[in-house]
Parts: structure tokens; sequence; C-alpha cells
């Protein structure tokens, strides 16, 4: 097992760039209609959420609510398109299309494979949260330079939710277990995680839970760059992400060694 | 490079606890066409997976092109070319952009796999083809560009699972003949198939597996001599029974399947001279074939 573990792990640093191009060339088939997708949703709840919800909220910690939402829609938008783009279409690769297959009769190894599609997802999870920032900053709702400044963390996000969703579809039988994830997991996080309205309107319990939460995380990160203020507890934040990137890696690798090299 | 290509040593692996393959050792010599036989079900493909170290056998040592498997598994597939039992090519994608998502997974910069398209696209005669999208070809183009596909790391040893199973007898014959050209160009290939023909036009030698365990393994031509060693009678459309009691005197072997007699005899004329006259028999003398040693080892009954 531990040798076999080991041989399953990446092989080297690049090996996973040859994955993460193979995604891109047949991304760049569908381009406008995922580059679409991943506004649409965002977009809307921008809109509805910030002009309607926002003429009776007023502002919120000091800012107005739709710069406020601009940020947790980042976040946000983030969060759901490197985890869509792993439960469907990385699963896909893996499952019904036998990509994965293909690459392993190859040198690359497993963890070479699952790195590229972490690297992949995390990358359409930078396009889609930066395009929601571009929104905000056409809007004149955040300044242009602080999406810049986000990019980093928009794709720190990204990797971790990837990471995550990877674990959910080395243990899913079918298509059909990923609905379980997205109800129970990612859009009660939308809410807890301080994305549309401050943590600290919570109670004190949910505001524990809020702190464990990856998304909590990215918020904490992605607002004060976008609103231009500085970010307390910046190490924090990184590392939450990075540990929810790095263990979920581990295990989910050796899942897929027992689901697909048994 | 005076190691063998392949070298199976007292391989076993089980599912649960069934043993899908027992003690199996054998050697792949370099250059050489060696055939996996065995019904549905025998093992050949489990057998497959683990040389390719996509599976850990429960005991036994592998070697592939002198590296041990499945330790060092990825540095003997730097050196290997699998063309596995159901496609798995980029059905969006084109021919051609097929070939270079594959090519970056073996390291190959971009120009060196398209410096190397064309003479690949020649070889599986898909010249025409090269912006096609692979949903569009048929399946024998689909088998042949896997096959150039398995080829763009200029393997030493190919690895091949039932590469011409659902292909018409056309495709099946210009899979054979590029397989052939490739032999003739120092390749070795491992070959798992349940077609006898294939394996007796290709195969420089083979092993045959039932239930995980090796019953036969030799040179084609030397099993058939052993196994059969006259010629064969097939009769059709009388009672099998009743046949078999007539010409039982003059028959090595008898064997029947379903409707049909199969009869070695050493000498065919007088069991043909004891059928003739008979109304409503069909017969058909001819050589034996690896199909006979393969029914006469796995039992007529349990394959079509």
């Amino acid at each position: 097992m531990g040798e076999g573990y080991a041989a399953a792990m990446p092989a080297n640093a690049y090996n996973w760039v040859a994955v993460w191009l193979r995604n891109c060339l047949a991304w760049r088939k569908v381009a406008l209609a995922s580059i679409l997708g991943n506004l649409a949703d965002p977009i809307t709840n921008m809109f509805g959420l910030g002009f309607g919800l926002g003429m009776i909220v007023g502002r919120v910690d000091g800012t107005s609510y739709i710069s406020f939402l601009a940020a947790g829609m980042v976040a946000t938008g983030a969060m759901t398109a490197a985890t869509f783009e792993t439960m469907y279409a990385a699963f896909a690769r893996m499952e019904t299309k036998r990509t994965w297959e293909a690459i392993l009769s190859t040198q690359l190894t497993l963890g070479d494979i699952i790195l590229g599609e972490l690297a992949w997802a995390a990358s359409k999870a930078v396009l889609a949260g930066t395009a929601i920032g571009v929104v905000a900053a056409v809007l004149g709702y955040a300044p242009w330079t602080s999406i810049l400044c986000a990019m980093p963390t928009i794709a720190l996000t990204g990797l971790a939710f990837a990471s995550l969703a990877m674990v959910v579809i080395s243990l899913a039988p079918t298509y059909d277990y990923f609905v379980f994830y997205q109800m129970l997991v990612i859009t009660p996080m939308v809410f807890l995680c301080g994305a549309v309205f401050p943590v600290s309107q919570m109670p004190s319990s949910f505001q524990h839970l809020a702190a464990l939460l990856p998304l909590a995380h990215a918020v904490e990160l992605i607002r004060p760059m976008m609103l231009g203020r500085a970010t307390p507890d910046i190490g924090v934040h990184i590392g939450a992400l990075c540990i929810y990137t790095v263990l979920p890696f581990f295990v989910s690798t050796a899942l897929f060694r027992r689901r697909l090299m048994r | 490079m005076s190691t063998a290509a392949i070298d199976l040593a007292g391989i076993k692996k089980s599912f649960g606890d069934k043993l899908v393959v027992n003690e199996l050792s054998f050697t792949v010599a370099r250059g050489e066409c060696f055939g996996l036989l065995g019904p549905n079900g025998a093992g050949k493909s489990t057998t497959a997976r683990m040389i390719l170290g996509m599976m850990s056998p429960d005991a036994g040592d592998i070697r592939v092109l002198g590296e041990p498997v499945p330790s060092r598994a990825r540095w003997a597939r730097k050196r290997l070319g699998v063309v596995p039992q159901f496609d798995n090519l980029e059905l969006e994608f084109t021919v051609r952009e097929n070939l270079l998502v594959f090519g970056r997974y073996f390291g190959m910069g971009a120009r060196k796999i398209e410096s190397l398209i064309p003479s690949l696209l020649d070889f599986a005669r898909l010249e025409s083809k090269a912006g096609t999208r692979v949903s569009e070809l048929s399946g024998g183009m689909k088998r042949r560009l896997t096959l150039a596909r398995a080829l763009i790391n200029d393997p030493d040893l190919l690895v091949m699972d039932e590469p011409t199973t659902g292909l018409d007898p056309h495709a099946r014959h210009l899979i054979w003949e590029r397989l052939r050209s490739l032999l003739a160009r120092g390749k070795t290939i491992l070959l798992t198939t349940h077609f006898m023909e294939e394996a007796e036009r290709l195969c420089d030698r083979l092993c045959v597996l039932e239930n995980g365990i090796k019953i036969a393994e030799g040179k084609p031509h030397v099993l058939i001599e052993e196994q059969i060693g006259c010629s064969v009678i097939e009769i059709y459309g009388g009672n099998p029974q009743e046949l078999c009691a007539l010409i039982r005197p003059f028959a090595r072997h008898l064997e029947i399947s379903g409707e049909t007699v199969f009869c070695y005899a050493p000498e065919p004329e007088q069991v043909l001279a004891q059928l003739r006259g008979r109304v409503g028999l069909r017969l058909m003398q001819r050589p034996p074939n690896l199909e006979d040693v393969f029914l006469r080892l796995t039992g007529r009954e349990m394959e079509k």
C-alpha cells in the first residue's frame, strides 16, 4: 500500500501542465458559452440583491450594500466555478469519458492528473471571480487595481474548493450524489460565511462554525482587498485555505487509487 | 538490453474471495508477439492491467522492460504504448489534437509532436483525417488512431487489450497488417484476444488462460500439432449421438457442440466413407487450427 501510494504521487512539479493544457484545449471550443454561464448567475444575484435589497438595507460595514455584496459574489463565484468544474467536468473525465484512464497509460501518475485538474479548476475560478470583479469595477463598486490584487486569493479559493470536490467525486458512485454536497455544504456556506451579510449578525455558535469554513476565509481575504482596506489576520486566512487545498489532495489521491487502481 | 520485455513470476490476484489470476508466470522476449488467450473472464485484462502498473498483484513479481512494476511502472510506461480494450480517445478533439494532447503526457513539446504527426497518420492510414473530429470517425478509424496514439512515444513494447474486438473483417485485417509492420520494425507486442484467428496470424508464442490459470503455452503451430495433430471433420445436420456411435472407431477424439459433431481423425477418408450416402448431412473437412486447440483445452460448450 505504502509503496503503491508513493508511486501514485505527482512524479514532478511540471507533469500536471499537460493535463491543464488538455482541459484548456477542450474549454477553448466552448469558451463563450462557458464564460456567459460563469457570469450569469452571480451577476443576477449581484443586481437583484444589490439594487433590490440594497435599497432597504442601506450601508453595511461602512460601505454600500452592493459594494459589500460584490466581494462576496467574487468569492462565491470562485467557489462555485471550481466546485462545478470538478464535480461535473472532472468526474466525466474520470468516469464516463475515460480520459484519466488514457492518461494513466502514459508516464503521468494519478497525482499528476489530480494536480492538473485542481490547477484547471482554479483557473476557471479565477476566470469566474475576476469576471464578476470586472463587472463591479465597471459599475464603480470596486477599484480596478483591487481586482488584480485579489486574483491570487481567488486562485487559492478555487484550489481549496476544487480539492474538496475531488474528495466528493472520488467517493460518489454517480452524478446523483453531487446534489447532496451542493445542497448541504456549498449553498449553506454562501449564507454562513459572510458572502451576502456580515458574519457578525449571526448567533455566536454560527460565527464559530463560520470561522472553520473555507468560504469565510476567502471572503475575509477578498472583501478588504476589494474595498481598499487592510486585511486583518491575513496569514490565518491564507493558511486555512492552504490546509483545505493540501489535505483533501492527499485524501482524494488515496481514494482515487482505491477506486481506479485497486 | 538483453533482458526480457515482460517477465511475470508467480502472479496472484484476487477480487474479494474470487481468485482471478493464479500463479501465472511467463516471459515475453524482445521483438516477439506474445498472445494472451482465454475465454471472457479468464484474467487476460487483469493481467494486462497489472503489467501496466494500473493494478497491484497480491503476490509475485512483474518486470516490464527491466523495471519492477508497479513500483517503477511510470518509468516502464515511458517506453510503452497501450491500446486499451475500449477506445478512450478525445471525441470532441480532432485527430491531430488527440495526438498533440497525448504526446504532451509524455513530456514532448508541441513542435516535436507536430513533426511526428504526419508519419503517424500515414501509418494509421488517416492522412486525410487530421482535421476531422474523432466523433465523426468510423470504429476502424478510431482503433487505428488509438494505435497511432500508442506509438507517439516510439515505444519498445505495445500492450494491446483485444485490439480488434467489435471491428468488421475489413478493418480487422487492416489492423493486423499494421501490427505485422510494427513487428517487422522490431517492436514487441503483448496481445490479449479471444479471436483465435488473430492469435494464429500474429503471435509468435501464446499462452492460454482459463479461470486465471495457464493451461497451455507455446508456438501456435506446435500447440496445434501437439493438441490436435490430425484433420478435423465438422458434421452438421444429423443426430449427434447416433453419428458419434457410427464414426467412433475411426476417430481419435469426438466432440459435440450443439448440433455439430467435431471429429478429429488421423485418416479422414475412413470417416467420410462411413457417412457417405446419408441424406441431410453437411460435412466440412479442414486442417486443425488454433480454435480447435482452444476449444479442446477450454471445452466446446464454454464460449461462442
